[in-house]
């Protein structure tokens, strides 16, 4: 079984993106730590902050590469996983400021002060302690993503429809999270974080920790994904995707493998919420918006769909290009640009990059029958919300 | 529960009647296969044949009558899945297989054992041997091609491919839907010759137009048309029948 398992490591994409990911987690905090600021190869503090949100995107794309590349599950919800885990982790750090806060209270945050609450609501219990805390980063996002998957995937909702309400439910919980009487601090959502796990959460130290975590965290989930995706389970859920009824016609219950695949993406959307939060300082509604979910879904189209690989590629280069355009004179055409990416990807790179280049290689190295292949792994591009 | 008749058929359809729409795709429809029978079912477009297999393989579900699979179990309270676990195979029309999936993988996942994600992700699907998968492949000479993938083969094989993929499956009884629409003459007899080869340990019912094909099976054809029997017996009495003829084959 590990030999099997390290076997399905030792692939060319597994080894590049893996030695990657070790040297930026290696590079980044040394050049930040021990070089001078004024030194040519100083990362700034703020950068590796940066750099640590966009690999909270690609935790979460992976996440979503899986259900959709892998299974043809086109959610358009996968923020409200990400968005959950972000606030279980926003309640702990809430309730580690303690009488730091504003109005001092030693239990009750800010906001519930302000709204002249006298107990902490049931739902904040047990959030002071960061283990009961980081179940519920788990826990939440997998028992939504349960009973939602259940109810939709038992009715046989499928494509442009489970689409649709997975975008409803996003949408239904950022309105929801907007009310002050639901008790997650409304419009202003969760800030002013003072400490994690005791470290003071704008020090240099605990940055560079929380950038080291992302990525052994981002490792961890391509080790997971790419262990799923190559078993026979992972087979299973490719097989649905290619043509779920002879799926279900060969005795698979289909709805239990989708599930499965369903929950797990939901439990890590929400560990890369959780790692996000303290990297940007404020978790707020507005993280549940519909459209944060569609550009989940451009980087992954963008990246290379089913490739695992190319779903963290096209979250980075996604948010690299956004952080770029929206900043200075080009910032009111971002939204066209992204517009714009996903016609172009769809068009004239419908397997992303990753996929795309993965066929150049294999040509370049005059392998045809390889290229032949490849090309057969298009079938998901044929039918891109089944 | 109504209790059910005591039968030998491996399948007992009995008054089975289907309405789309006030449009009777199956009316009042009996048929019995016997265990260990190959039965061939002709009749025009729209007689019934493909509603047919989706009432016995629980994609659709009768407005009235009983399918008892084996002599036990009422098909028209099953689901698809229950349905294939309790053992019966369908073959679609169009060749379905898993595309993006070498041979040996759409074998593997077809071969009969457990089959829940848990026992895909840690369990016996994970231990299945080359062997078994090697030697369905064989019996559709697809061998040769074991590591392609199913995407790249021919119409005719993946039509084989999907026939290795039920005889995997191990049904008791496989419903195979036009096998070989688009084959060549030489591949229609050799699947004619493999469907025969596959009737001595399974039952089978076959729908298929090729006359030529259903004369090279050699078995009972039962004629369907607007949802019911119109006639049943061997090739010779079937295709010599008058209404037969005037609704189907032709003068």
């Amino acid at each position: 079984m590990i030999t099997r398992a390290l076997f399905n490591l030792s692939d060319t994409g597994s080894r590049t993106f893996l030695g990657v990911l070790l040297a930026i987690a290696i590079l980044v905090p040394l050049s930040n730590l021990t070089l001078a600021p004024d030194h040519a190869l100083h990362v700034p503090t703020h950068i590796v902050s940066l750099v640590g949100k966009y690999l909270c995107y690609a935790i979460l794309a992976v996440a979503l590469d899986l259900v959709w590349g892998f299974c043809g599950i086109l959610s358009l919800g996968h923020a409200a996983f990400f968005a959950l885990g972000g606030y279980a982790m926003g309640m702990y750090l809430m309730r580690q400021i303690g009488t730091r806060g504003v109005y001092a209270d030693p239990i009750l945050p800010d906001f519930m002060v302000f709204l002249n609450w006298k107990d902490l609501p049931w739902f904040w219990w047990g959030f002071d302690s960061f283990f009961f805390a980081a179940l519920m980063i788990v826990l939440v996002p997998g028992l939504l993503a349960f009973v939602f998957g259940w109810l939709a995937f038992r009715s046989r909702v499928t494509g442009v429809y489970l689409s649709i309400i997975t975008q409803a439910m996003t949408y239904a919980l950022m309105l929801a999270f907007f009310r002050n009487e639901m008790g997650f601090g409304g419009n202003n959502g969760l800030t002013d974080f003072k400490d994690i796990l005791g470290f003071d959460i704008q020090a240099q130290t605990t940055r560079v920790g929380l950038f080291i975590a992302t990525v052994a965290t981002l490792a961890l989930t391509y080790i997971v994904c790419r262990l799923l995706v190559t078993s026979t389970y992972g087979k299973v859920l490719v097989a649905i995707r290619d043509a779920e009824s002879r799926t279900r016609f060969l005795g698979y219950r289909v709805e239990h493998y989708k599930l499965v695949a369903f929950v797990a993406s939901a439990c890590i959307a929400g560990i890369a919420g959780a790692l996000y939060v303290p990297q940007v300082g404020i978790i707020n509604p507005s993280e549940f918006a519909p459209a944060n979910s569609i550009e989940a879904v451009i980087w992954v189209a963008v990246g290379g769909r089913g490739t695992l690989t190319g779903a963290a590629l096209g979250a980075v280069a996604v948010n690299f290009a956004k952080s770029v355009f929206t900043t200075g004179a080009l910032a009111p055409y971002w939204l066209f640009v992204l517009g714009g990416l996903f016609i172009v990807t769809t068009l004239f790179l419908p397997k992303g990059i990753v996929g795309t280049a993965g066929d150049l290689i294999r040509r370049l190295r005059g392998d045809r029958a390889a290229a032949g292949k490849t090309t057969q792994d298009s079938a998901p591009v044929r039918q891109p919300a089944e | 529960m109504t209790a059910l008749p005591v039968t030998q058929s491996v399948l007992y359809l009995d008054g089975i009647s289907v309405a789309f729409d006030g449009f009777k795709a199956l009316n009042e429809l009996s048929l019995y296969l016997e265990p260990g029978e190959m039965r061939a079912i002709i009749g025009p477009n729209g007689a019934g044949k493909t509603t047919m297999m989706d009432v016995i393989t629980g994609k659709t579900r009768p407005d009235t009558g009983s399918a008892i699979f084996n002599g036990r179990h009422d098909l028209t309270e099953l689901d698809e899945a229950e349905i294939a676990n309790l053992g019966v195979g369908r073959k679609f029309q169009k060749p379905t297989v898993f595309e993006s999936h070498s041979l040996a993988d759409n074998i593997r996942l077809a071969l009969d054992g457990e089959r829940s994600p848990f026992s895909a992700l840690f369990g016996a699907r994970n231990r299945i041997l080359d062997d078994r998968i090697d030697e369905v492949l064989a019996r559709v000479r697809l061998l040769d091609h074991r590591e392609r993938l199913a995407g790249d083969l021919s119409h005719g094989q993946k039509q084989w491919l999907e026939i290795a993929m039920l005889l995997a499956q191990d049904p008791k009884l496989l419903l195979v839907d036009e096998p070989v629409a688009g084959m060549t003459d030489a591949e229609t007899e050799e699947t004619a010759h493999l469907l025969r080869d596959i009737s001595r340990t399974h039952s089978v019912i076959v729908v298929e137009h090729d006359m030529h094909f259903v004369r090279l099976l050699n078995v009972k054809v039962t004629c369907l048309h607007e949802g019911s029997v119109l006639a049943e017996g061997t090739i010779d009495a079937v295709s010599a029948n008058e209404r037969v003829i005037e609704v189907y084959l032709g003068r």
